[in-house]
């Protein structure tokens, strides 16, 4: 049994309740924070924790907090994205329908740290039914005395307020999110300037992932030196897994950071193997943005060591045969599927999605729709392939944002992996549309 | 996108919408009101039954003093927004990777069989407008789907004829009828 720092409790008849929740020792971190540590040091103790951003790029949350601009006069700004769209992570859906006040603990503190006082919790608009939850718990903790001004007689003021999305991908990114919330369309910013310096209305804003927030309890409650003392040398703590696809008991698992990847797949605490007794055929260990792997480079790495669930080991070789932990959305493919199939699938959800800000992204995604489309549905031909690899390359690292990447990374890596399937779909057109037949119903292309 | 002007009158605001709209704007500094404009169109959609007409999202431009082109920006590029009428019940199946692999296509054809439309369309008796939508972020529960606010997890036609039939007998919460 791996150790829960988060959803320790989730389980909990009530805890979504301010008193239950208190009861299991909840709004501990706010009392030691705001009464035994100045922010600096609650800066210090994330730092010495190594937590890395929760969200998907897993950019040291420590150090971001420490760019903050720090202007006299200027109000600062800690937002929560809760914007979680990247397919195959529910993972924050799960966290704040169950344990709201973890989240809102995690922001007290975490605003402490950085100053700010006002936070906002950015949640996409089709959560509505979790925003209500979360908004409740909002006012428990206004009710409390863990919300509003003079919190715990400590002299720290923190407004806190949740606001809903309108269904847009795009504003998961932070910039795009922070132009959102400014009542904009989600066109990610030019950076420089950073949010940091430059975010919401202008002023120096932090932008985190709602794990990452909540991660922030654990770490000032038990210590960073203890905190570090689990999981791997590149991977401190927990993370929370979301995993969908073909897997017997897909859920929402916390795990200690150096599990092996078999062991989560296959283990009965937390996946229990492939639905209906099939095989693996390939794995997206990080939302649909990373590399998607095939099976044997998924439980090994090129090396043949075994893989782990960690930052270093997901990523260990590279994209030529490794991927990414991202946000730990888990999609696993049972061996009936098709990855050309899912490859324009994945396309679709980009092409839909970008903003259509940079012509790269707004172009080259469509582009690669319609192509993977035609060869999906047996009018494509071996040409198709390279220029597929070809728009890659021209979308890749000439956009504003990160979603240009994350639409060319799983194209590149599914025709690394399964270039032959590709092949077969040229070369066998009439049973490639047979065998797919279903997903020909309800396109829109 | 093609934009059909439809005929609709402002939807006449309930109190309670008229005191949240007041709140959530209260959330945002002073002269930063426009911060609030997500969440007034989702409670003004709401209000004029499930849809923004050109003209509902003029007063969402009155309500918070801003132009009528702010509203039109932000509608024509948020996707949950409606900018024409929608049946009572709204569909909206889960077609992105992880559901597809357990079947969300399936369930889309056979939901398109029952209530004999195509995926954009609305019954003809006003009640069922079926939509897919990208990610909903229940990719361990699929196939699923979003009527209203709730998610329908785990989807088989029997699950489907079930959502339906409750629907007929009104025990589903369903758009306004305005």
């Amino acid at each position: 049994m791996g150790r829960k720092l988060l959803l320790e409790h989730a389980d909990v008849p009530g805890i979504e309740t301010f008193d239950v929740y208190r009861k299991h020792g909840g709004y501990r971190s706010v009392e030691k924070a705001l009464k035994t540590m100045s922010p600096e040091e609650v800066v210090e103790e994330v730092k010495t924790a190594t937590l890395k951003g929760r969200g998907g790029a897993g950019f040291p949350a420590g150090m971001k907090w420490s760019f903050i601009a720090k202007p006299e006069g200027v109000p600062r700004y800690l937002l929560c994205n809760a914007d979680e769209s990247e397919p195959g992570t529910f993972k924050d859906r799960y966290l704040m329908q169950y344990i709201p006040h973890l989240l809102i603990e995690g922001m007290i503190v975490s605003s402490y740290a950085l100053g700010a006082n006002q936070a906002y919790i950015y949640i996409r608009g089709e959560y509505m039914f979790v925003l209500r939850i979360v908004e409740k718990a909002i006012a428990e903790a206004y009710e409390k005395g863990f919300l509003g001004k003079n919190i715990l007689g400590s002299g720290f003021d923190l407004d806190l307020s949740i606001a809903p999305g309108g269904g847009a991908y795009i504003c998961g990114e932070e910039t795009a999110l922070i132009e959102s919330l400014e009542g904009k369309r989600g066109n990610p910013r030019m950076k420089p300037p950073f949010p940091a310096v430059q975010g919401l209305w202008q002023c120096p804003t932090v932008v985190n992932n709602v794990e990452t927030l909540a991660t922030v309890v654990p770490i000032i409650n038990m210590t960073a030196a203890e905190y570090t003392k689990i999981g791997t040398e590149q991977s401190k703590g927990t993370k929370l897994i979301s995993a969908g696809g073909n897997v017997e008991r897909g859920g929402v698992y916390e795990i200690e950071l150096g599990l092996s990847v078999e062991e989560f797949i296959y283990g009965d605490e937390w996946c229990r193997g492939i639905k209906n007794g099939k095989k693996m055929k390939a794995l997206v260990p990080g939302g649909s943005s990373v590399p998607i792997l095939p099976a044997h480079l998924i439980t090994t790495t090129a090396n043949g060591d075994t893989r782990l669930m960690s930052y270093e080991s997901l990523s260990d070789g590279g994209f030529a045969s490794g991927s990414m932990l991202g946000s730990g959305g888990f999609i696993v493919f049972d061996e009936d599927q098709c990855i050309v199939r899912n490859t324009w699938n994945f396309a679709r959800f980009y092409a839909h999605e970008s903003c259509g800000q940079c012509s790269p992204c707004r172009e080259g995604t469509g582009w690669m729709e319609k192509v993977l489309h035609r060869i999906e549905t047996g009018r494509g031909n071996m040409r198709d392939i390279d220029l597929l690899a070809d728009i890659n390359k021209k979308i890749e690292g000439n956009t504003i944002c990160p979603l240009g990447d994350a639409a060319a990374w799983p194209v590149a890596a599914a025709i690394r992996h399964f270039r032959e399937e590709f092949e077969w779909h040229v070369t066998n057109p009439e049973e490639a549309v047979k065998r797919n037949y279903g997903m020909l119903k309800g396109v829109t292309a | 996108m093609k934009i059909e002007i439809t005929e609709q009158k402002r939807p006449v605001l309930s109190e309670e919408a008229k005191a949240e709209i007041q709140r959530v704007i209260g959330h945002y500094p002073e002269g930063r009101q426009k911060s609030a404009i997500l969440r007034v169109m989702h409670i003004v959609e709401e209000e004029a039954g499930g849809w923004l007409s050109p003209d509902t999202m003029d007063m969402v431009a009155e309500i918070l003093s801003i132009e009528p082109i702010e509203v039109y920006e932000v509608a024509t590029f948020y996707t949950m927004f409606n900018l024409q009428p929608v049946g009572k019940y709204v569909f909206e199946v889960c077609r992105t990777g992880p559901c597809m692999l357990v079947g969300s296509d399936n369930i889309i054809t056979y939901l398109e069989n029952k209530l004999n439309i195509k995926v954009g369309e609305t019954t003809t008796d006003g009640m069922f407008t079926l939509k897919t939508a990208e990610c909903l972020g229940a990719c361990g529960y699929g196939p699923m789907l979003q009527c209203g606010e709730e998610y329908h997890e785990y989807l088989t036609p029997e699950k489907v004829d079930e959502l339906i039939e409750a629907c007929r007998r009104g025990e589903i919460k369903g758009n306004k009828v305005v």
